[in-house]
């Protein structure tokens, strides 16, 4: 029986807290917006099913709607894996757009308003990314900076298509993002985008004639770039001679997908995988005393940033990226400074597309004119029109702008990893 | 309390079905009021969702008595044949209603199969041995799944366990099932009240079992496996039944989850061996074989890590402590017995004494 | 040829997996339970390592012996905190269940402590890799290591279990710690010291396995872990020989059903394999068959 109370009181107090205070428990403690311009505008600008959410969120929470000169600020919310396996990329991108949204604030904000920032974890998983999203909507979020990654970034598209909600992905690259959510921008290129441009590169620089290929085929971005890879490749004057597979539980030893490259007679390995993967298949190949070239993707970046790596190991590695750590332009030199300063360690292209991604929403919100007092349905229609009219020069792409259909228009730089930097090819 | 004419299981019974009736109605009236959340309304189903896994694992290790770290593969065949179901017949049925009732049908009846067919071979196994193989079979299916790819053209269907483009799709293609990628655009199909349903369906069928002939036998094989089958109980026949009924009613809960999403991918973190821990914990902390302990462990477990999203980057930290402190309290014998020593009641009967 | 190489690989691989199924061995053939944490204290391991070698640049014997005796005294505590209070618990499971947490536990503060970057792991084994057949074969130092230290703490083990006092008490807590009890055995004070020999194995499989796979993240462990876990059971959970040889097999059937089936379906090989096995020898290769009374 006294369980029963014990259990029976927990659930009510479970619920109550939930019902009552949606919106107090999810105060961002991220939130580094700092100025005084708490927004009052999640209660008026909230449109259909969301004005109840606010409505107790304004309930909860008036002490803290302070009215400022400004008369409201943007919310903008972000959503990545801060935990679990892919941890490294949502952290990431939760620095990154915490690091653009702070120079922005402080250089006056956006047409004078300021920004709130909030970053939810999502684990990488699906379920847990609506959850985020929803949370992000008790706050009152007006802007998404997210997902991170591309399932999830799938599954939130349904969502904020439902909502009409302005949602613009750092990094979730897969084409099914886009599809019939008009709502939806990239920042980075997508999966077909990058396969095809690989194969085509590899194919017209003559880089290889045979090449092997390791993918994650359990990882959406990974199997999709090499889906596009294998199906431009037949285009192209090079042959694949070996497709081999690892797994998200299989991703220690790569001895045998190494074994049948070097068996294939393979000169080039193409490797649209993520960097962590990278680094441990460059030093099995090198102590199997196999030497080709190395060829990836956008997810190689960051590979000469895993602490204590040899980078010796990855001389000659070139790789298809719109952004490099270590390149010598300004915008790029300051940034990583500032995020080093700010963060410690060096940031990765996730870090630079999420920054990136800030600004964009900013191009965007100044294109349209665009005010935190608008409701969420509106300032998406606004930004929608206005991303196919700006021209962004950012991070990670110059001149970048925006298809209707949410692709964005950039050139990927080939670079080549020379004496432990990038180096641009060309 | 013995004046009533129930029986003590009936009571409890009905206190279980009135608790889940009595969330929905108090929900339906806090969301037509505008009180909810839209984080707690997205909440519902995966509750749902987790409530039903819950209620069916505690079938296995409570009633049957066998540990199955595998559960959430039945719920992941349930999801992608309940998925591919609903797309596949997107454009055929056309209400979604129906569609989605067939498609809790078929998936429910293949994760039962699979059941079927796994258990066979697998249940003579006992403890842990019983564990680690079923944690096996949970691990396959998740594997073969990240690998099938099928399409549909105008020639009907194309299978292949390599890659979408050896479908050899003709242009009108559609590729259902894309490895990895898994199933993207599954109608939105699933809902509170359609959960609740499932939930109470799922509370039929496990309290019926439990208090009928073959629930009897099905414990009998638990206290004592040697004994059982001196009295002619047909070992088998029992083990299988639970094992195959609770494969079912996971297959169900994953077709609510795949219907909730609009991207279903066979991932180590939904359908890996986490998963099936996670549940076994939800079972193992609400009390073996107690299935009102088991919703409301499935509940509060399930809302913990979102109402701790105020910590940010703690939150996990956090969780890990409340999860193994709340185990300590409620499974620790000295602590049971402080708690005895102190509990309300007792210090309510001494007042009144 | 290359078939050799791919049976060196998956010795190589097979005898980390070996390793680290040691310790899970040791801890369940003694206390009964699935310490689920075991992944996670080797993560530690391996932190201490790269932290105390790689950045600080002590000596690696120093590094080793610091990780030992930390992952050791972590491992005490966990048991302490975590199982001991459920030692008597109605059910064997709800001890898995603080595993659990405790898994979680570890990996988030790790997570919060070292972040989520890769960290690339300086292998310590300074051991040269042996080539064979004019380089076309090659046995790296790491396995060759990995092996000898597998094969000295597996008669380490067995002499410490069958010949020793304390390694008496331990057999007798395992088979009735309540008839131990009576005996005058200190069960406690023997499941806290398979604890810590546990703990102090998982420090030397860190080592081992991020030497010979050079990626360290706060889930380095809990992948291995579960593969270990399935090896200890190949091999006849609680069997010391049969963790060695049940990692080793693991390993082997890893790598050529990768090499001659699927890449993508390695785990799924690895566990049908499994499976056909317990089948066949319902526990594992080398365990004991426990006839059950009445």
């Amino acid at each position: 029986m006294k369980k029963r109370v014990v259990s029976l009181f927990l659930a009510a107090a479970m619920m109550a807290s939930l019902v009552g205070c949606g919106g107090k428990a999810n105060e961002p403690a991220s939130d580094n917006a700092g100025s005084g311009a708490a927004a009052d505008a999640g209660t008026e600008n909230t449109t259909g099913e969301e004005e109840a959410s606010s409505g107790t969120e304004a309930d909860s929470q008036p002490a803290e709607n302070t009215n400022s000169a400004e008369g409201g600020a943007f919310k903008i919310g972000a959503i990545g894996p801060s935990t679990g396996d892919a941890a490294v990329y949502g952290i990431a991108v939760q620095n990154g757009a915490e690091l653009a949204v702070k120079e922005i604030n402080e250089a006056g904000g956006i047409n004078g308003y300021q920004i709130e920032y909030n970053f939810q974890d999502d684990e990488c998983d699906n379920e847990k990314s609506v959850n985020a999203y929803n949370t992000l909507k008790d706050w009152g979020m007006q802007m998404l900076v997210g997902t991170t990654t591309s399932g999830c970034c799938i599954a939130v598209a349904a969502e904020s298509a439902n909502d009409n909600l302005f949602q613009l992905t750092p990094s979730g690259s897969s084409v099914d993002i886009l599809k019939n959510n008009d709502n939806v921008f990239q920042v980075c290129f997508t999966d077909p985008n990058q396969g095809v441009g690989a194969a085509e590169y590899i194919g017209t620089n003559g880089v290889a004639q045979k090449v092997a290929v390791i993918y994650d085929s359990s990882d959406v971005y990974s199997s999709g770039i090499y889906e596009k890879f294998a199906q431009e490749a037949a285009n192209q004057s090079f042959e694949i001679v070996s497709a081999e597979a690892f797994t998200a539980s299989n991703k220690t030893d790569f001895s045998v997908q190494l074994q049948k490259a070097k068996d294939a007679g393979a000169e080039l390995v193409f490797l649209p995988i993520y960097y962590s993967e990278a680094s441990l298949i460059l030093t099995q190949a090198n102590s199997m005393g196999y030497a080709p070239k190395f060829f990836g993707c956008d997810g190689l970046d960051g590979i000469l940033n895993v602490e204590n790596f040899d980078a010796s190991l990855a001389e000659g590695v070139m790789l298809l990226t719109p952004f490099a750590a270590d390149a010598e332009d300004e915008a790029t030199k300051s940034f990583v400074s500032a995020y080093e300063a700010a963060y410690g360690g060096t940031p990765n292209q996730f870090a630079a597309d999420a920054y990136d991604a800030v600004y964009v929403l900013k191009a965007a919100i100044e294109k349209s004119g665009a005010t935190p007092a608008e409701s969420v349905s509106d300032i998406c229609d606004k930004l929608k029109g206005a991303m196919a009219e700006i021209s962004v020069d950012g991070l990670t792409g110059e001149a970048m702008s925006w298809d209707a259909d949410g692709a964005v228009n950039k050139a990927p730089k080939a670079m080549e990893i020379v004496n432990g930097t990038y180096s641009l090819i060309q | 309390m013995k004046k009533l004419k129930l029986s003590k299981y009936s009571k409890e019974n009905i206190i279980t079905y009135g608790l889940v009736i009595a969330v929905w109605a108090v929900m339906q009236i806090l969301i037509n009021g505008g009180k909810v959340s839209s984080l707690m309304q997205g909440l519902l189903v995966p509750l749902c969702v987790y409530v039903i896994l819950a209620v069916s694992l505690n079938l296995t290790v409570g009633i049957l008595g066998e540990l199955s770290l595998g559960h959430a593969g039945f719920m992941c065949v349930g999801a992608f044949i309940g998925a591919f179901f609903s797309r596949y017949m997107q454009n055929t049925i056309g209400q979604g209603f129906l569609r989605f009732i067939l498609a809790i049908l078929i998936g429910a009846l293949c994760a039962g199969a699979i059941g079927f067919l796994i258990g066979m071979p697998v249940l003579r196994l006992r403890g842990d041995y019983l564990a680690i193989v079923t944690l096996a079979f949970g691990e396959i299916i998740q594997n073969i799944i990240n690998v099938l790819y099928i399409g549909r053209d105008s020639n009907g269907l194309h299978f292949s366990m390599k890659d979408s483009l050896s479908l050899g799709l003709a242009e009108d293609g559609d590729v259902i099932i894309n490895g990895a990628q898994g199933i993207t655009g599954t109608p939105k199909d699933s809902n509170f009240t359609i959960g609740i349903i499932l939930i109470i369906i799922t509370l039929i069928v496990v309290l019926n079992l439990i208090h009928s002939r073959d629930g009897r036998a099905i414990m009998s094989i638990r206290d004592n496996l040697i004994a059982a089958e001196s009295v002619g109980i047909n070992i088998t026949k029992y083990k299988l039944m639970a094992f195959s009924i609770s494969a079912a009613l996971a297959g169900m809960a994953g077709v609510l989850y795949s219907h909730n999403l609009n991207n279903l991918m066979a991932t180590p973190k939904n359908f890996g061996y986490n998963m099936s821990i996670m549940i076994l914990v939800f079972v193992v902390l609400g009390g073996i074989g107690n299935i009102k302990g088991s919703i409301i462990s499935a509940i509060i477990l399930t809302l913990l890590p979102e109402l701790l999203r105020g910590l940010s980057n703690y939150r996990m930290l956090i969780y890990s402590i409340v999860l193994i402190i709340m185990m300590l309290f409620n499974w620790s014998p000295k602590l049971i017995e402080l708690r005895k020593r102190y509990s309300l009641k007792r210090l309510l009967k001494k007042e009144v004494r | 040829m290359s078939f050799i190489s791919y049976l060196i690989n998956g010795i190589s691989l097979g005898s980390v997996y070996a390793i680290i199924a040691l310790g899970y061995t040791m801890v369940y053939g003694i206390a009964k339970m699935l310490n689920f944490a075991h992944g996670d204290v080797i993560m530690v391991g391996g932190f201490t390592i790269f932290f105390a070698v790689s950045m600080q640049g002590l000596p690696p014997a120093a590094g080793i012996l610091l990780a030992v005796v930390l992952c050791t005294l972590l491992g005490i505590t966990i048991e302490y905190i975590a199982y001991r209070p459920l030692r008597q618990a109605a059910s064997s499971l709800a001890v898995l269940i603080t595993a659990i947490g405790v898994s979680y536990f570890l990996q988030n503060t790790a997570l919060l402590l070292f972040g989520a970057n890769t960290k690339s792991f300086t292998s310590v084994v300074t051991v040269p890799a042996i080539k064979l057949a004019e380089g076309q074969i090659s046995i790296s130092g790491e396995t060759i290591v990995t092996i000898i230290s597998c094969i000295i703490i597996m008669a380490g083990l067995t002499f410490f279990v069958n010949k020793t006092k304390v390694g008496q008490a331990m057999l007798a807590v395992s088979e009735d710690k309540g008839a131990a009890q009576l005996m005058g055995i200190n069960v406690n004070g023997t499941i806290s010291l398979t604890f810590a020999i546990g703990s102090a194995l998982a420090a030397i499989a860190g080592m081992l396995l991020c030497s010979a796979y050079p990626s360290l993240t706060p889930y380095t462990g809990s992948m291995p872990g579960i593969k270990a876990f399935v090896a200890a059971v190949f091999g006849g959970i609680g069997s010391i020989p049969g963790a060695l040889i049940g990692g080793i097999v693991l390993g082997i059937i890893e790598i050529l059903g990768k090499a001659y089936i699927s890449s993508q379906m390695a785990d799924a090989i690895v566990f049908m394999v499994l499976i056909v096995v317990l089948l066949v020898k319902p526990t594992g290769i080398l365990g004991k068959q426990i006839q059950e009374k009445v």
